[in-house]
């Protein structure tokens, strides 16, 4: 280990009551990255983020800032700022005074002009100069998200929380927040943590994806990791779409098993841990990678139900008899006219990549294999 | 038209008799008492004969509003912030039962625990002799705080209880001590609520005659005792609806100021009285 993580979490375990929201939680966060924590509502995730602020305390295990423990300090010591769910702006003060707020805090004083001119190079930052006068209620959600991350920032702090930043805001403006955050944390280079539930928010701004499920870590891994060689069945499911079929291991082909599907189809799949012969397996099939030809030969032949076209490519949703309904990804070669129709019957194949096969066990025991501490080297 | 019925009520109960004290306080006093039509302004002019009633409550108004403030925020602090939420609405009542009897009897129960025969007793059974405290200025402010603490600590519950709990985590985040936070969120958004029992408090406060006459022996004499004396006892209508119309004046001025603050220090929010 070269550099002091910026964060680390040393089997660290919340309990509310009888309810254990996190546990045993092992992560080291190296400086200057990007990571998410994603997981379905009440994995853990938003808990481990309010540990790192010092809003809960862990009921056992230590937490760790820049190789400090911070047990028993109060947010308000704390070198992080958080970002919070909707904000939480200060309604009676205006924009350039909520920005102002941190620096008021330090102690030994700063003086007026310095403040004045932090905070105006902070809604700079966020492209928000000129607003300093408005008052909260007078902007829109996205300069609300704004004046949140100058307001954090201001402070300098060694990491940035983020707590489902964009969820309030409109597609649209998520996506430019998505690219503005990032550019934003590789010019300021302090680690950025974030929390979300959606997926494709977590793949497409972090360096690092960390994806909880009740309470633990399941996968921790850069995020086409996360997509190519998903951990288990639930990182499988959540990260992506992917066609989900089960079967069972009929043979082993070195590192392959071959997996009979519910229709006798026998196919070849990459496994993630030891199957037994005869042992009930899923089989993930990401949309893209399957390929489809009006007559072509594949493992599949199905009729297609229907077509949702997103421009470059389009989805289909075919019924294949025996197995259920399979949905294939194509591109869309624009003059090419390759478009099914509803009702068309269709061969898949595999365009790319080879199926996974996961052993079929509910969450908790999936979750238990995975190794108790897990460490990001950058 | 739904507003129809409490345009009615307000025009035969608020603003009837308030053209009516105003007629009368522009009148003369009858020679066998109440009113005689006239147009004069000698009513007003003579207001200066009632000065120290004026001015003795223009003292008991701020400082018994006051009072009362410094007891029920922090009894409204732990109500709405700190109290256990199974606990609250039964704390809550707590505070709102007293107001079920009359106010006069729960005066007239303080006059007997603050009487010889109620704590003085008390003490002097330890040792303690000679403690003086009915019929002390003490006194008529334990009073007027107990009396009117409900009507205090309840708007300023209500503001604290919708201040958004993540504002206090922000101003932490931020680096705000608790002290800091306090003052520079949890004070600052629960002003309305301050603002609206202040005046509430002060205004009824204006008119109060019966703690100080129970508790302070009647020997100071504030507007409520005078307006008594003047439309009861010496049957002075015109001189009483002018001294009426001032303090009423200076209720409106009360309520305006009160809402400029409030409004200025904790953003755009209006705060509605009544």
């Amino acid at each position: 280990m070269t550099a002091v993580p910026d964060i680390e979490f040393r089997g660290v375990t919340k309990r509310y009551g009888a309810v254990t929201a996190v546990s045993g939680i092992d992560l080291a966060v190296p400086p200057s990255a990007f990571v998410a924590l994603l997981g379905p509502s009440g994995c853990g995730k938003t808990t481990c983020l309010r540990m790192i602020g010092g809003f809960e305390q862990p009921s056992e295990g230590q937490v760790f800032i820049r190789g400090q423990d911070m047990a028993g300090t109060p947010p308000y010591r704390r070198p992080v700022n958080m970002v919070f769910q909707q904000y939480a702006l200060f309604p009676h003060l205006d924009v350039e005074d909520n920005v102002a707020y941190g620096l008021r805090q330090a102690r030994p004083r700063l003086s007026s002009r310095e403040i004045a001119s932090r905070a105006g190079e902070a809604l700079e930052m966020v492209r928000l100069a000129g607003y300093g006068r408005r008052k909260i209620h007078e902007l829109s959600g996205g300069q609300q998200q704004r004046v949140a991350l100058a307001r954090a920032l201001v402070n300098k702090p060694a990491v940035l929380l983020l707590d489902e930043p964009l969820a309030a805001l409109d597609k649209k403006l998520r996506t430019d927040m998505q690219i503005e955050l990032q550019n934003l944390q590789r010019e300021i280079g302090i680690t950025f943590v974030l929390v979300t539930h959606d997926q494709e928010e977590a793949l497409s701004m972090s360096d690092f994806v960390c994806v909880m499920n009740g309470g633990r870590i399941v996968q921790l891994g850069q995020p086409s990791e996360i997509y190519d060689e998903p951990a288990d069945l639930f990182v499988a499911d959540f990260v992506g779409k992917t066609n989900l079929l089960s079967g069972t291991v009929a043979g082993h082909s070195g590192d392959l098993v071959e997996v009979a599907l519910a229709d006798g189809t026998v196919i070849a799949a990459r496994k993630r841990t030891a199957l037994q012969q005869g042992e009930v397996v899923s089989v993930s099939l990401r949309p893209e990678s399957l390929s489809l030809g009006a007559q072509a030969s594949g493992p599949f032949k199905g009729i297609v139900r229907n077509r949702i076209f997103l421009g470059s490519t389009a989805e289909y949703a075919i019924e294949v008899k025996g197995i259920g309904t399979l949905l294939a990804k194509a591109d869309h070669l624009i003059g090419h006219g390759n478009l099914f129709k509803p009702g068309e019957p269709v061969a898949i194949g595999f365009a790319s990549g080879t199926p996974l096969a996961f052993a079929e066990t509910k969450n908790n025991g999936a979750n238990q294999r995975v190794d108790k501490h897990v460490e990001i080297i950058s | 038209m739904l507003l129809g019925p409490a345009t009615a009520w307000l025009v035969v109960f608020l603003v009837l008799p308030f053209i009516a004290i105003a007629v009368f306080s522009v009148g003369e006093r009858a020679p066998e008492g109440g009113y005689q039509a006239a147009f004069t302004l000698a009513q007003y002019a003579n207001l200066p004969a009632r000065a120290t009633a004026f001015w003795n409550t223009m003292v008991l108004a701020p400082v018994g509003a006051l009072a009362c403030l410094l007891v029920a925020y922090p009894v409204a602090y732990y109500l709405a912030l700190r109290a256990p939420q199974r606990w609250r609405l039964i704390l809550l009542a707590l505070v709102v039962i007293p107001f079920w009897t009359s106010l006069l009897m729960r005066t007239y129960a303080w006059m007997y625990i603050l009487g010889g025969r109620g704590i003085p007793a008390l003490l002097a059974f330890v040792g303690i002799e000679d403690v003086r405290l009915i019929n002390t200025p003490g006194a008529v402010l334990l009073g007027i705080v107990y009396g009117y603490l409900p009507l205090m600590i309840l708007p300023i519950y209500v503001s604290l209880e919708r201040l958004d709990r993540r504002l206090l985590e922000a101003s932490a985040d931020l680096g705000a001590t608790p002290l800091s936070t306090f003052l520079g969120v949890t004070l600052k958004l629960s002003l309305p609520g301050v603002m609206t029992g202040f005046s509430l408090v002060m205004i009824l406060l204006l008119g109060e005659y019966l703690i100080p006459t129970l508790l302070g022996g009647g020997k100071v004499f504030f507007i409520g005792n005078a307006l008594v004396d003047l439309f009861l006892q010496s049957r002075n209508w015109p001189f009483g609806s002018a001294i009426a119309i001032t303090l009423v004046l200076v209720s409106v001025v009360v309520l305006i100021a009160a809402n400029r603050i409030s409004t200025r220090v904790s953003g755009a929010r209006r705060v509605d009285l009544i």
